[in-house]
């Protein structure tokens, strides 16, 4: 996470070489999101699965390029930190959707939709 | 089993360094720290995100999202926050290598990014409020103006200790504890740019797609 960051002489062309194609890879799926959001070309009920999809990789590209989390050994730290926020994350959401989703289908008086 | 030998084999190096108490170690040790805490803002927005999900349908006979959403204006704020985290590394780059100048150039074009985010943001609260489309009117709109506000206050923090590390870096110049923070500064900007794609996809995107 710290290391282009951190060392002085890999702060030169290389380091910004990595930022400008984070920016690239970002504006790239942020566009095509957009671009998804939008036509009539897409299957309806496909289009929030393909956002899903696209965000998670714009993440990923941000984590790399610009958090600079990689999976050299200095870094062991920070992905053991991520992997296990990421679960807790999971849990939350999945849990949540989950569970409010098996509440609201067993109570008949609420019919949103 | 795996993770068990990767600690293993880092913790000597991680104790040799500790050893060597420079200025390199504590700086990984900070950044680590402060990642762990971003985790935790992340765990946080989680929660957000699932409340959000859980009554994006419940508005209450009011407005929905599909008609309180102009996909214009997000479109310019992702555009703004996505620069300003361009810039930021930028940013982390002059001040690696020491260039003032080039500092205060990125440090100011990410502020003036940020805050073009942040007026886009209160512009668009203010005109929902003045539809009708209050915090109050729905469970959709108390998680919405909850969600989306949080990663707003959370910009506005950023905004001001961006200005508090430039006044930093005037005052005392590039010394290893300025560069610290600017590494937790920089850390802190991307991860809310992170959130926010979570934010434009789920919320705006989503809510707008048929």
């Amino acid at each position: 996470m710290t290391e282009a960051t951190t060392e002085a002489p890999e702060g030169g062309s290389s380091g910004l070489a990595v930022y400008t194609i984070g920016l690239a890879l970002a504006v790239l799926l942020t566009a095509t999101s957009f671009w998804v959001a939008n036509t009539s070309l897409l299957w309806g009920p496909g289009i929030a699965l393909g956002l899903a999809v696209l965000a998670i990789a714009q993440m990923g590209v941000h984590l790399v390029f610009f958090l600079h989390i990689t999976t050299a050994p200095d870094n062991t730290n920070n992905v053991l930190a991520l992997a296990f926020g990421l679960l807790v994350v999971f849990l939350v959401v999945a849990g949540a959707l989950w569970i409010m989703g098996d509440l609201s289908s067993m109570m008949p008086m609420h019919h949103h939709h | 089993m795996n993770i068990a030998v990767e600690i293993r084999d880092v913790a000597p190096q991680a104790l040799s360094s500790v050893a060597n108490a420079g200025p390199a170690p504590k700086r990984i040790v900070v950044g680590y720290g402060f990642w762990i805490f971003l985790l935790s803002d992340i765990v946080m927005f989680a929660a957000l995100f699932a409340a959000y999900a859980v009554l994006v349908n419940a508005t209450a006979g009011g407005p929905a999202g599909s008609q309180l959403f102009d996909q214009r204006n997000v479109a310019i704020e992702t555009a703004c926050l996505l620069l300003s985290s361009y810039t930021c590394g930028l940013m982390s780059l002059a001040a690696s290598s020491r260039r003032r100048g080039a500092f205060y150039l990125a440090a100011v074009l990410t502020f003036v990014l940020g805050a073009a985010f942040l007026a886009l943001e209160i512009r668009e609260f203010a005109d929902m409020v003045v539809r009708g489309a209050t915090p109050q009117s729905s469970a959709f709109l108390s998680a919405f103006f909850t969600l989306v506000g949080c990663h707003g206050l959370h910009v506005t923090v950023g905004l001001l200790w961006l200005v508090v590390m430039m006044a930093q870096v005037a005052a005392k110049g590039f010394r290893a504890s300025v560069g610290r923070r600017l590494l937790c500064f920089s850390l802190f900007w991307h991860a809310l740019d992170i959130i926010w794609v979570a934010l434009f996809s789920v919320v705006y995107l989503m809510g707008v797609s048929p």
